[in-house]
């Protein structure tokens, strides 16, 4: 194991912003910290990077202490959310600032400084930009300096603060692939944090799902994707739809809904929420069922379906417009679930949507169950 | 001009959005016109009409140099303290949380705010021999009244909020992340300081030392009390051209408060020039 933290606290004034937090992170992975704004991310980075220290909690690296240890004991290479590059320094000289900086006795030579700088440059594809300064430089370029500057002290573990946060979506998926190969050709331990589902699922070899100070998953993308452990992960990628179903005999069931697609699930008999993606619903023509199709919208790409009951009970599907097109207004449709996620008990659904998950912790302990 | 700006917008391919232009750039170059430049230029045309031999010879005289002298020896020393001074005090306002700090930071105005006389009395009481300061410095051999020390002394007082007021904004709006950012990479708190702050406010403080020291040139009413104001001694420029004046030698005077002038002028050139040096290298991120 590389990098150990166990129960890591940490407080500002009477807010709890890490409440406990256990992740081992093993060499050469690749991290990723997924969680809404607010979750404590920035802040549990911070406190691996040695720029914040715990209240309650161990941090280790390779057995030793890191908490006895300052940002700079540490090696750490840390990427800052909004680069924090040195403005009066050319992109060379931000990227040699971590050498030059050395104590004299272990500082290398001005030309074998010079030698590293370039191979960083060549390494990172900015060669061109070596002379220029941060003021002159796009995001995507300034991103790619900052990471130089981790780079060059060779650090042990590299950090990244929303790496692509502030890049526009083209850049991003071109940073996003480049950052990856970059990771792979260097091997550094990198833990990255995002807001971006997408960013984490795509880049990360696991990801850790962080809400209100707590982790609430950790995983392989796929795992996490595919079973969501809690209704608030389960919200946070995208499974929006929230129905209030009766378990029997491990099979869900809902009043217009063919749930016979999902797996049996070892739950008590009784009710139960079913977490659904919109696209995971298919809507079956069915003069006999309760659900009426009120508005059908195009993305594109995508049917956008809104189905209604008599009961008041409102689904959205999404459909490929390709097989949507016997779908019209007021037909009598069934909903077929082809895949989901099953929660014991009501969750509520206000209470326990993400952003008020966010200002009020507490609410999603409590049907978490 | 009011109609020239007025037009611009209409007929030019340069709309403005703000409105106003004209109003406000007309009264702004009246003002500066009738306030600034116009006295400025009376000088200059007063100096002219000396003719460049007899300015000379007045400048070179033997008493307006060594006025001339002890005003920019003395406005340097009280420029190097402050600069100094007020660099610690800028950092210590915006990097520490303390008791007392606003009333600290408003404390920092008062020199502005004291009449320059006032302060030159209350000075040269403090430093005369039975005063507080004076009377613990007397024994000890050192004299600050009617010295350039005390030229020096009452100079920094009045200009000592100069760095302070323009070094204080740069260092409150510093990102900190770019501090965390060079001690991760392993700098040590005076490397940061040298290579990373410094850079940042070093054009702030070179423009705050400026206006101090063209402020100290021209200081005169809290000078004159506590210098002593002896010929060939201690007797600053500009007092020097106050005597001229009520000697009724307008050359004189006009000749010596037109070399303070230039000099004042040349630093400021000089302290834009190594500005816009640093700000073509710098830049804004
Ligand atoms: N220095 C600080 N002082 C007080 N509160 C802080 C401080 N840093 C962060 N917080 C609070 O901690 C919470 C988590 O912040 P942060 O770790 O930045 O979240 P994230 O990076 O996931 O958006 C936020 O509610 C924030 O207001
Ligand atoms: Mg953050």
């Amino acid at each position: 194991m590389s990098l150990a933290m166990s129960n890591i606290t940490r407080r500002f004034g009477q807010t709890e912003v890490l409440r406990g937090i256990d992740l081992d992170v093993a060499k050469g992975e690749l991290i990723a910290l997924l969680g809404p704004s607010g979750s404590g991310k920035t802040t549990l980075l911070r406190i691996i990077a040695g720029l914040d220290w715990p209240d309650a909690g161990n941090l280790s690296f390779e057995g030793q202490d890191w908490l006895l240890k300052t940002a700079a004991q540490r090696k750490i290479g840390m990427v800052f959310q909004h680069y924090a590059l040195f403005p009066h320094m050319t992109v060379r000289e931000n990227i040699a600032f971590g050498l030059t900086v050395l104590p004299r006795a272990q500082r290398p030579g001005k030309a074998q400084i010079a030698e590293t700088v370039q191979r960083l440059l060549t390494f990172l594809q900015i060669s061109q930009l070596a002379d220029r300064y941060p003021s002159e430089l796009s995001g995507g370029q300034r991103q790619r300096v900052a990471l130089g500057r981790a780079m060059a002290i060779e650090p042990r573990v590299l950090l990244l603060d929303e790496p692509f946060g502030a890049l526009d979506a083209q850049v991003r998926r071109d940073l996003r692939r480049w950052l990856r190969s970059v990771h792979d050709s260097a091997g550094i331990t990198t833990i990255f944090v995002t807001h971006d589902q997408e960013e984490a699922f795509e880049l990360a070899d696991r990801v850790v799902v962080m809400n209100g100070g707590v982790i609430e998953q950790i995983g392989r993308p796929d795992q996490i994707y595919d079973h969501p452990a809690t209704p608030f992960v389960a919200r946070f990628l995208g499974l929006t739809v929230e129905l209030p179903v009766v378990m029997k005999a491990g099979r869900a069931e809902a009043a217009g809904f063919d749930l016979t697609a999902l797996p049996r699930r070892a739950l008590p008999e009784g009710p139960a929420t079913l977490f659904l993606r919109p696209a995971d619903i298919q809507p079956v023509a069915d003069p006999a069922a309760p659900f009426h199709l009120t508005e059908i919208s195009s993305t594109g790409a995508l049917l956008r379906v809104v189905a209604e009951s008599d009961s008041g009970c409102r689904i959205e599907a999404e459909v490929p417009r390709r097989d949507g097109h016997g779908l019209e207004t007021g037909m009598n449709v069934s909903l077929c679930a082809v895949a989901g996620q099953i929660f014991p008990g009501l969750a509520s659904q206000r209470a326990s949507s993400p952003v008020a998950a966010e200002t009020t912790p507490h609410a999603l302990k409590e049907n978490r169950l | 001009m009011t109609s020239v700006a007025v037009a611009i917008p209409r007929s030019g391919r340069t709309r403005r959005v703000l409105p106003g232009f004209g109003l406000t750039m007309g009264l702004t170059l009246s003002y500066v016109g009738i306030i600034v430049l116009l006295p400025v230029l009376a000088l200059v045309l007063k100096g002219a009409e000396i003719g460049p031999v007899r300015y000379w010879e007045i400048v070179t005289s033997p008493r307006t140099l060594a006025a001339l002298r002890l005003t920019v020896t003395a406005a340097a020393i009280a420029t190097l303290f402050n600069a100094a001074y007020g660099l610690l005090m800028a950092w210590v306002l915006t990097r520490y949380c303390f008791p007392g700090r606003r009333l600290l930071d408003a404390m920092m105005d008062i020199p502005f705010a004291l009449p320059t006389a006032v302060a030159g009395l209350s000075l040269t009481a403090l430093f005369s021999a039975n005063g507080w300061y004076g009377s613990i410095l007397a024994p000890a051999g050192i004299s600050v009244v009617y010295t350039i020390w005390g030229v020096a002394i009452a100079m920094s007082f009045t200009s000592v909020p100069f760095v302070v007021r323009t070094v204080q904004p740069i260092l409150e709006d510093l990102d900190p992340a770019v501090e965390e950012a060079a001690r991760s990479l392993g700098a040590s708190p005076f490397t940061i300081f040298r290579r990373v702050i410094f850079p940042a406010i070093q054009p702030a403080f070179l423009v705050g030392a400026t206006i101090a020291f063209a402020r100290s040139l021209g200081e005169f009413g809290a000078v004159i009390f506590i210098a002593g104001n002896l010929p060939m001694k201690t007797e600053i420029a500009s007092l020097l051209a106050m005597i001229r004046l009520e000697e009724y030698d307008y050359n004189g005077a006009a000749a010596i408060a037109l070399t303070l002038m230039l000099i004042a002028l040349i630093l400021l050139a000089l302290s834009n020039w190594l500005q816009s040096r640093m700000q073509r290298k710098g830049g804004v991120t």
